[in-house]
């Protein structure tokens, strides 16, 4: 069946792939992460905190990105943060952002409303008597949050986290849309390049396949060892 | 720094032919629904059927289930329409993989099979989950009245399994109707497409987008909504939440 394929394209392209396309990848999983979580963390505190506008803030804000796909999301940002750039500079013209960081800033806010939601699941796993003894030792609320309720929540949520993780791993493939050259770009420019798409949509869904699934097993591990301890 | 606004817009004629550029995404939210209601039907027997084969007394059927699972979970969902759009075609006999490749709708049909295959994965996840939840002693008590493993499941495990996994299948189909949104990629002319479309011929784009946006909420809210309605319809009295 695969007599009238050329595999060798993957031997004359895997440096391209794997040193342009999946590094990109990979940083832009790991920003997107990396920034989700903290931008996740505010949302959850804002959405926790006894503050009505705060929290209706928060509220609206994962309500709408959790309705949107994702790739309408990218081409917003797209469009719109140029505009955004050109107004906070008050430039002439619309600022020129750039796909990369398009795709950043993007995939920050986006993933923020998923992890807010995963971090407020955290919070709430903490019995109130943790928070209520941290006001009783006479702690402010950035110090029961910071010592007390959010390194707890954290923990109990690392495995859900690492789980977004991978969706988020799997849902930078999208930058497809803007052109950018991630590891299913670099794939792809090659693809067409060469007329090889057969042999490389292949390769590219094992390479994706084989990197998720270790990911998807190390989280069961993980949950195993985090289950023991409580 | 200025962008024109024009809400008219969506009253104009677009260059695609007689239509405005409402109906255009009108048309776009169609074959979202569409899409997404078939890959559903798909989702759910490929799903229910994986899921049941996870919790059957057989090795090779837990195997079965737990690889299917994992080889949908695990690739984006960009690459596995990438694969049943440029690549099976390939793989099958000449003439087969041309006459799908000509086929008129075959980015619909392409977009309905790999979405629905993708979200099959999930959907057997909630149901192994679900029946996993339930206590033994609700078939142990089937076995003890006399039936066999299929009534078993079919009169005990099964009707009990989807009333608990519901609100989960309500979040999955609802990420199936945006996943729709990525068939944009082979060619689906679906809500985003239709949006993206009215960008590049008028450059409102944020009329365009804004409007796509309030489709996509009114859509979810309408799902919710109808699912919340069956959750209750169908609920157990003393076992689920909205039971009375």
């Amino acid at each position: 069946m695969f007599s009238n394929f050329d595999f060798d394209v993957i031997a004359r392209s895997w440096q391209y792939l794997f040193f342009d396309g999946m590094k990109f990848t990979l940083t832009l999983t790991f920003f997107a992460t990396l920034f989700g979580i903290m931008i996740g963390t505010v949302l959850a505190l804002m959405r926790l905190s006894g503050n009505a506008f705060l929290s209706a803030f928060a509220n609206t804000y994962t309500t709408i990105f959790r309705s949107l796909p994702l790739v309408l999301v990218i081409f917003w940002f797209y469009f719109l943060l140029p505009y955004i750039g050109g107004w906070v500079w008050g430039l002439e013209r619309p600022m020129k952002v750039g796909a990369l960081n398009s795709a950043l800033i993007t995939f920050s806010l986006f993933e923020a409303a998923y992890f807010a939601e995963i971090m407020r699941a955290g919070i709430q796993s903490i019995p109130k008597g943790q928070g209520a003894a941290g006001y009783a030792l006479g702690l402010n609320y950035w110090q029961v949050m910071g010592t007390i309720v959010l390194p707890q929540a954290f923990r109990n949520m690392i495995p859900v986290l690492l789980t977004q993780t991978i969706v988020l791993f799997q849902d930078t493939s999208l930058v497809y849309v803007l052109s950018l050259t991630d590891f299913l770009g670099a794939a792809s420019k090659v693809a067409q390049r060469d007329g090889r798409l057969v042999e490389m949509y292949l390769f590219a869904a094992v390479v994706y396949f084989l990197v998720s699934f270790a990911l998807s097993n190390l989280v069961t591990r993980l949950q195993a060892r985090v289950a023991i301890v409580r | 720094m200025k962008y024109n606004w024009n809400w008219g817009i969506f009253w104009e004629r677009s260059p695609e032919g007689v239509a405005t550029y409402a109906d255009l995404l009108l048309s776009g939210l169609q074959w979202t629904i569409v899409t997404a209601l078939c890959a559903w039907i798909i989702a759910l027997v490929i799903g229910s059927i994986v899921g049941v084969m996870n919790t059957l007394p057989n090795k090779w059927a837990n195997f079965f289930a737990t690889a299917w699972v994992e080889l949908f979970r695990n690739i984006p969902i960009l690459v596995q329409l990438f694969l049943w759009y440029f690549v099976l075609p390939e793989l099958l006999p000449k003439a087969l993989g041309a006459a799908l490749k000509q086929s008129p709708n075959a980015s619909f049909y392409t977009a309905v099979i790999g979405l629905g295959f993708a979200t099959s994965s999930r959907v057997a996840e909630q149901v192994r989950a679900g029946i996993k939840s339930l206590p033994r002693g609700q078939s142990m008590a089937g076995t003890a009245l006399g039936l066999n493993m299929p009534q078993t499941y079919r009169y005990v495990v099964l009707p009990m399994a989807f009333r608990i996994v519901l609100p989960p299948l309500t979040s999955e189909f609802l990420n199936l109707i945006k996943n729709t949104s990525v068939a944009l990629t082979i060619g689906l002319l679906e809500l985003t497409s239709r949006a993206r479309s009215m960008q590049e011929y008028s450059f409102q784009v944020f009329e365009a987008f804004t409007a796509a946006t309030v489709l996509y909420l009114i859509l979810n809210i309408i799902v919710v909504a109808g699912m919340r309605a069956l959750e209750r319809s169908v609920a157990v009295p003393g076992y689920m939440a909205g039971g009375k």
